[in-house]
């Protein structure tokens, strides 16, 4: 059984992110801007290595935000927002290179995708880096050298048919 | 206006339509009234997906072994990374408590992707209404209501 937590605070860290992402988009690459990406970079870095709870925007929810609000209704896995601040992690360590190295382009692009997934969680709860997770995977299995052991499974099922009959 | 300013309205309009668009389609139940892969939807058949004349299981040959209901089953195809996975089984759960003939079985996507690429699974919780002979006869993507589900029930019969 993996840790529990409440799913407010990822709206929160969610929230705050964007809020981060927002201002370091309308401010790069001036210093500010990056500045704020290599922040941002570093909370989600924070999550995937010590987990959701761990980090400084965790802290501050459990301190301020939740005794406001009361206990949660319900308790949710912690696995799936800590995969998806890895998801985080790697678009503002890309942006923060591009930037960096004079790709605006990419960087803005990079950025963009990290705000889109943040507002989603923010708003609507929404998983993006978990939903893209099972397409990637779809999409990587299509090699053929990966479908041994469905092909396994179909040869069984098959066997099975047969003795059947 | 800036470089990021563009992108950041871009952005904002993006979400704002898919996030109308999710909370409008989620747990919402399509397909009930055309039956993927009878003779009259073949259009909607796919490589790998066992021809209609059989009526066979959309799971034959898949490797997911499982008893089907005498009245429906609800397939809920879940992954690891899935928080609203868990709140779907709870509702499926009680559903198939409530309803009798109704089974609900749980799959791990992760593990079955040939199924789940034969049955264009894209998302997490996705759940398949299965008529007694293992057809599709109706899907939702997404958390479903369990007024959702049962209705979806209720339609089929």
């Amino acid at each position: 059984m993996s840790q529990q937590i409440d799913p407010r605070g990822q709206q929160f860290a969610a929230a705050v992110t964007s809020l981060v992402l927002v201002i370091a988009l309308l401010t790069v690459p001036g210093p500010l801007g990056i500045a704020l990406i290599a922040v941002q970079a570093a909370l989600f870095a924070t999550s995937v290595g010590l987990g959701v709870q761990r980090t400084p925007v965790a802290t501050v929810f459990r301190s301020v935000v939740r005794p406001r609000i009361g206990p949660p209704t319900h308790l949710e896995d912690a696995a799936p927002p800590r995969f998806a601040q890895g998801v985080g992690l790697v678009f503002t360590v890309t942006a923060l290179a591009a930037f960096l190295g004079g790709a605006d382009l990419v960087g803005f692009v990079a950025v963009a995708l990290a705000l889109v997934a943040a507002l989603l969680n923010a708003s609507i709860g929404l998983c993006l880096g978990c939903e893209v997770y099972l397409l990637l995977h779809r999409l990587r299995s299509t090699t053929p050298d990966k479908n041994q052991i469905p092909a396994r499974q179909q040869a069984r099922a098959t066997q099975e048919a047969r003795s059947t009959t | 206006m800036t470089t990021g300013q563009w992108v950041l309205l871009a952005v904002v309009l993006f979400v704002v339509g898919f996030a109308v668009y999710r909370v409008a389609t989620d747990g919402h139940f399509r397909g009930t009234r055309r039956v993927r892969g009878s003779s009259e939807g073949t259009s909607a058949g796919t490589p790998g997906v066992p021809p209609a004349e059989t009526a066979a299981s959309v799971l034959a040959g898949s490797g997911v072994d499982v008893p089907l209901g005498e009245r429906a089953t609800l397939l809920q195809f879940s992954s690891a990374f899935c928080a609203p996975c868990r709140a779907t089984r709870r509702v499926l759960g009680e559903v198939a408590e409530l309803v009798p003939g109704v089974t609900h079985v749980e799959v791990d996507a992760e593990h079955h992707l040939q199924v789940v690429r034969d049955l264009r699974v894209l998302r997490t919780p996705t759940t398949l209404i299965l008529d007694p002979h293992g057809q599709e006869v109706s899907r939702a993507a997404g958390l479903p209501k369990r007024d959702q589900v049962l209705a979806a029930l209720e339609r089929l019969s």
